[in-house]
Protein backbone atom coordinates (compact mmCIF):
# COMPACT_ATOMS: atom_id res chain seq x y z
CA UNK A 1 0.00 0.00 0.00
CA UNK A 2 1.48 3.65 -1.00
CA UNK A 3 1.73 5.82 2.25
CA UNK A 4 -0.05 8.98 2.24
CA UNK A 5 1.67 12.55 2.71
CA UNK A 6 0.57 13.60 6.26
CA UNK A 7 1.22 16.71 8.37
CA UNK A 8 -0.06 16.36 11.91
CA UNK A 9 -0.18 19.48 13.96
CA UNK A 10 -0.85 19.63 17.76
CA UNK A 11 1.50 20.33 20.81
CA UNK A 12 3.87 17.97 22.61
CA UNK A 13 3.10 18.75 25.86
CA UNK A 14 0.36 19.91 27.76
CA UNK A 15 -0.91 20.44 31.27
CA UNK A 16 -3.59 18.18 32.93
CA UNK A 17 -6.92 19.41 31.75
CA UNK A 18 -5.93 21.64 29.00
CA UNK A 19 -7.64 21.88 25.85
CA UNK A 20 -5.25 21.11 23.03
CA UNK A 21 -6.18 22.22 19.17
CA UNK A 22 -5.63 19.10 16.93
CA UNK A 23 -5.04 20.29 13.10
CA UNK A 24 -4.08 17.27 10.40
CA UNK A 25 -3.84 17.34 6.90
CA UNK A 26 -2.55 15.03 3.88
CA UNK A 27 -2.26 15.32 0.07
CA UNK A 28 -5.09 13.86 -1.50
CA UNK A 29 -6.90 14.07 -4.61
CA UNK A 30 -10.68 13.22 -2.71
CA UNK A 31 -11.57 12.25 -6.85
CA UNK A 32 -15.45 12.70 -6.86
CA UNK A 33 -16.75 9.75 -9.10
CA UNK A 34 -17.45 10.49 -12.51
CA UNK A 35 -20.79 8.55 -14.25
CA UNK A 36 -22.12 11.34 -16.65
CA UNK A 37 -22.85 10.23 -20.40
CA UNK A 38 -19.87 10.38 -23.36
CA UNK A 39 -17.45 10.24 -20.45
CA UNK A 40 -15.63 7.34 -19.01
CA UNK A 41 -16.78 6.33 -15.69
CA UNK A 42 -14.81 6.15 -12.82
CA UNK A 43 -15.66 5.48 -9.46
CA UNK A 44 -15.43 7.95 -6.38
CA UNK A 45 -11.83 7.61 -4.68
CA UNK A 46 -12.09 9.79 -1.76
CA UNK A 47 -10.45 9.44 1.93
CA UNK A 48 -14.61 8.96 3.39
CA UNK A 49 -13.47 8.53 7.15
CA UNK A 50 -11.23 9.95 9.87
CA UNK A 51 -10.68 8.65 13.11
CA UNK A 52 -8.31 9.88 15.90
CA UNK A 53 -7.78 7.77 19.44
CA UNK A 54 -6.40 9.12 22.40
CA UNK A 55 -4.71 6.30 24.57
CA UNK A 56 -6.66 3.69 23.03
CA UNK A 57 -9.92 5.17 22.93
CA UNK A 58 -11.94 6.98 20.20
CA UNK A 59 -11.89 10.64 20.69
CA UNK A 60 -13.13 12.44 17.25
CA UNK A 61 -14.42 10.84 13.99
CA UNK A 62 -15.36 12.56 11.05
CA UNK A 63 -17.72 11.20 7.80
CA UNK A 64 -16.17 12.96 4.35
CA UNK A 65 -17.65 13.15 1.04
CA UNK A 66 -16.59 13.82 -2.21
CA UNK A 67 -17.96 17.45 -1.40
CA UNK A 68 -14.44 17.87 1.17
CA UNK A 69 -12.00 20.16 -0.88
CA UNK A 70 -8.84 18.19 -2.14
CA UNK A 71 -5.82 17.86 0.33
CA UNK A 72 -8.38 17.12 3.36
CA UNK A 73 -7.66 19.28 6.11
CA UNK A 74 -9.56 19.02 9.62
CA UNK A 75 -9.17 20.74 12.67
CA UNK A 76 -10.39 19.59 16.32
CA UNK A 77 -9.96 19.20 20.17
CA UNK A 78 -9.22 17.46 22.74
CA UNK A 79 -9.08 17.56 26.65
CA UNK A 80 -5.61 16.67 27.35
CA UNK A 81 -5.91 14.06 30.28
CA UNK A 82 -2.70 11.53 30.47
CA UNK A 83 0.39 10.92 28.83
CA UNK A 84 -0.10 8.60 25.76
CA UNK A 85 -0.34 8.28 21.70
CA UNK A 86 -2.80 9.89 19.93
CA UNK A 87 -3.57 7.89 16.71
CA UNK A 88 -5.02 9.18 13.51
CA UNK A 89 -6.07 7.00 10.88
CA UNK A 90 -7.75 7.80 7.44
CA UNK A 91 -9.91 5.87 5.66
CA UNK A 92 -9.65 5.74 2.15
CA UNK A 93 -12.21 3.93 -0.84
CA UNK A 94 -11.18 0.62 -1.87
CA UNK A 95 -9.92 -0.25 1.68
CA UNK A 96 -6.72 1.58 2.20
CA UNK A 97 -6.04 2.69 5.47
CA UNK A 98 -3.06 5.32 6.48
CA UNK A 99 -1.98 5.78 9.41
CA UNK A 100 -0.17 8.27 12.14
CA UNK A 101 0.49 8.75 15.95
CA UNK A 102 1.87 10.92 18.55
CA UNK A 103 2.96 11.13 21.62
CA UNK A 104 1.24 13.78 24.26
CA UNK A 105 2.92 14.31 27.40
CA UNK A 106 0.41 14.85 30.50
CA UNK A 107 2.35 17.39 33.34
CA UNK B 1 -30.48 16.94 -17.06
CA UNK B 2 -34.41 15.97 -17.66
CA UNK B 3 -33.80 12.74 -19.41
CA UNK B 4 -31.82 11.66 -16.20
CA UNK B 5 -34.47 12.40 -13.67
CA UNK B 6 -36.54 9.17 -13.92
CA UNK B 7 -33.53 7.03 -12.82
CA UNK B 8 -32.61 9.09 -10.37
CA UNK B 9 -36.14 8.24 -9.13
CA UNK B 10 -35.78 4.71 -9.52
CA UNK B 11 -32.60 4.56 -7.67
CA UNK B 12 -33.75 6.21 -5.01
CA UNK B 13 -37.13 4.21 -4.70
CA UNK B 14 -34.55 1.13 -4.76
CA UNK B 15 -32.78 2.79 -1.94
CA UNK B 16 -36.09 3.14 0.42
CA UNK B 17 -36.86 -0.46 -0.13
CA UNK B 18 -33.47 -1.47 1.12
CA UNK B 19 -33.80 -2.22 4.54
CA UNK B 20 -30.36 -0.74 5.77
CA UNK B 21 -31.24 2.42 4.06
CA UNK B 22 -33.25 3.91 6.57
CA UNK B 23 -32.30 7.17 8.46
CA UNK B 24 -30.06 7.80 11.24
CA UNK B 25 -26.89 6.60 8.09
CA UNK B 26 -24.78 9.38 8.79
CA UNK B 27 -23.46 9.63 5.19
CA UNK B 28 -25.02 7.14 2.24
CA UNK B 29 -22.15 4.35 1.53
CA UNK B 30 -23.21 1.89 -0.80
CA UNK B 31 -20.74 1.64 -4.04
CA UNK B 32 -24.12 1.87 -5.97
CA UNK B 33 -24.74 5.67 -4.14
CA UNK B 34 -21.09 6.61 -3.66
CA UNK B 35 -20.24 6.30 -7.45
CA UNK B 36 -22.51 8.33 -8.69
CA UNK B 37 -22.06 11.63 -9.86
CA UNK B 38 -25.07 12.85 -7.71
CA UNK B 39 -26.97 11.95 -4.79
CA UNK B 40 -30.28 10.60 -5.23
CA UNK B 41 -30.75 12.18 -1.90
CA UNK B 42 -32.51 15.67 -1.91
CA UNK B 43 -30.73 18.36 0.34
CA UNK B 44 -34.50 18.69 1.59
CA UNK B 45 -34.52 14.63 2.32
CA UNK B 46 -30.84 14.78 3.91
CA UNK B 47 -32.15 17.59 6.45
CA UNK B 48 -35.13 15.75 7.00
CA UNK B 49 -33.33 12.45 8.10
CA UNK B 50 -31.03 14.21 10.01
CA UNK B 51 -33.71 16.26 12.10
CA UNK B 52 -35.52 13.01 12.72
CA UNK B 53 -38.29 15.01 13.42
CA UNK B 54 -37.04 17.39 15.96
CA UNK B 55 -37.43 21.14 15.41
CA UNK B 56 -34.30 22.84 15.27
CA UNK B 57 -32.98 25.59 17.40
CA UNK B 58 -31.69 28.48 15.37
CA UNK B 59 -29.24 29.52 17.91
CA UNK B 60 -25.74 28.40 19.74
CA UNK B 61 -23.87 28.12 16.32
CA UNK B 62 -21.16 30.25 15.37
CA UNK B 63 -20.85 29.68 11.21
CA UNK B 64 -17.51 31.16 10.13
CA UNK B 65 -17.50 30.72 6.36
CA UNK B 66 -16.16 33.75 3.72
CA UNK B 67 -19.40 35.70 2.43
CA UNK B 68 -17.62 35.53 -0.66
CA UNK B 69 -15.16 32.54 -2.15
CA UNK B 70 -13.19 33.56 -5.07
CA UNK B 71 -12.93 29.66 -5.64
CA UNK B 72 -15.51 26.84 -4.98
CA UNK B 73 -12.99 24.28 -4.50
CA UNK B 74 -11.73 25.02 -1.17
CA UNK B 75 -14.02 26.93 1.14
CA UNK B 76 -12.69 27.11 4.92
CA UNK B 77 -15.67 26.51 7.08
CA UNK B 78 -15.14 26.71 11.16
CA UNK B 79 -17.81 25.72 13.23
CA UNK B 80 -18.23 26.50 17.18
CA UNK B 81 -21.02 25.65 19.05
CA UNK B 82 -21.95 26.96 22.37
CA UNK B 83 -21.94 24.16 25.03
CA UNK B 84 -20.29 23.18 28.19
CA UNK B 85 -19.12 20.18 26.38
CA UNK B 86 -19.79 18.17 30.04
CA UNK B 87 -20.52 13.96 30.15
CA UNK B 88 -24.13 14.55 30.71
CA UNK B 89 -24.08 17.21 27.99
CA UNK B 90 -22.02 18.03 24.83
CA UNK B 91 -22.30 18.23 21.13
CA UNK B 92 -21.86 14.58 19.92
CA UNK B 93 -22.71 15.48 15.73
CA UNK B 94 -22.01 18.54 13.67
CA UNK B 95 -23.27 18.42 10.11
CA UNK B 96 -22.65 20.46 7.44
CA UNK B 97 -25.02 20.31 4.62
CA UNK B 98 -25.21 21.86 1.12
CA UNK B 99 -28.54 23.33 -0.27
CA UNK B 100 -26.89 23.12 -3.87
CA UNK B 101 -23.69 20.75 -4.07
CA UNK B 102 -24.44 16.69 -5.89
CA UNK B 103 -24.30 15.71 -2.73
CA UNK B 104 -26.53 17.67 0.34
CA UNK B 105 -24.37 15.53 3.17
CA UNK B 106 -20.79 17.23 2.93
CA UNK B 107 -19.65 16.05 6.12
CA UNK B 108 -20.34 14.96 9.78
CA UNK B 109 -18.28 15.38 12.57
CA UNK B 110 -18.77 13.29 15.92
CA UNK B 111 -17.81 14.24 18.90
CA UNK B 112 -17.09 13.29 22.89
CA UNK B 113 -17.07 15.31 25.98
CA UNK B 114 -13.37 14.54 25.62
CA UNK B 115 -13.42 17.37 22.92
CA UNK B 116 -13.48 20.25 25.40
CA UNK B 117 -15.15 22.50 22.89
CA UNK B 118 -16.81 22.15 20.23
CA UNK B 119 -15.17 23.49 17.66
CA UNK B 120 -13.68 21.88 14.23
CA UNK B 121 -13.16 23.02 11.21
CA UNK B 122 -12.40 21.92 7.65
CA UNK B 123 -12.54 22.86 3.91
CA UNK B 124 -15.04 22.23 1.12
CA UNK B 125 -16.06 22.23 -1.91
CA UNK B 126 -19.15 24.51 -3.41
CA UNK B 127 -20.92 23.99 -6.77
CA UNK B 128 -22.23 27.59 -6.72
CA UNK B 129 -22.93 30.09 -4.85
CA UNK B 130 -25.42 28.93 -1.81
CA UNK B 131 -26.27 28.82 1.04
CA UNK B 132 -24.24 26.30 4.02
CA UNK B 133 -26.29 24.84 6.71
CA UNK B 134 -25.09 23.51 10.14
CA UNK B 135 -26.65 20.89 12.21
CA UNK B 136 -25.25 20.50 16.01
CA UNK B 137 -26.83 17.61 17.79
CA UNK B 138 -26.22 17.48 21.18
CA UNK B 139 -26.15 14.51 23.84
CA UNK B 140 -29.64 15.88 25.05
CA UNK B 141 -31.24 15.36 21.65
CA UNK B 142 -32.01 18.86 20.76
CA UNK B 143 -30.07 20.35 17.45
CA UNK B 144 -28.93 23.49 16.83
CA UNK B 145 -29.24 25.07 13.28
CA UNK B 146 -27.59 28.17 11.10
CA UNK B 147 -26.89 28.93 7.87
CA UNK B 148 -24.91 31.26 6.33
CA UNK B 149 -24.92 32.41 2.27
CA UNK B 150 -21.82 31.90 0.43
CA UNK B 151 -21.02 33.66 -2.61
CA UNK B 152 -18.99 31.39 -5.29
CA UNK B 153 -17.47 33.42 -8.05
CA UNK B 154 -15.74 30.03 -9.67
CA UNK B 155 -17.83 26.74 -8.55
CA UNK B 156 -16.14 23.33 -7.83
CA UNK B 157 -16.98 21.50 -11.23
CA UNK B 158 -18.73 18.73 -9.70
CA UNK B 159 -21.25 17.59 -12.76
CA UNK B 160 -18.94 15.45 -14.33
CA UNK B 161 -20.47 16.07 -17.85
Amino acid sequence: MADITARVTMPTSARKGEIIDIKVLVRHAMDRAVDAQGLKPSPRRIIHSFRASYAGEEIFRMDLSSGIASNPFISFTTVATETGVIAFEWLEDGGAVYSRAATLVVT
Amino acid sequence: MADKAPTRRMVAAGLAAMPFAVQAQPMPSSAAEVNRSRSSESYADAERALLAGRTPIAAGITLDVPKLSENGNSVDVLIKVDSAMTREDHVRAIHILSEQNPFPRVATFNLTARAGRAEVATRIRLATTQNIVVLAETSRGAVHRAEQEVIVILGACVDGG
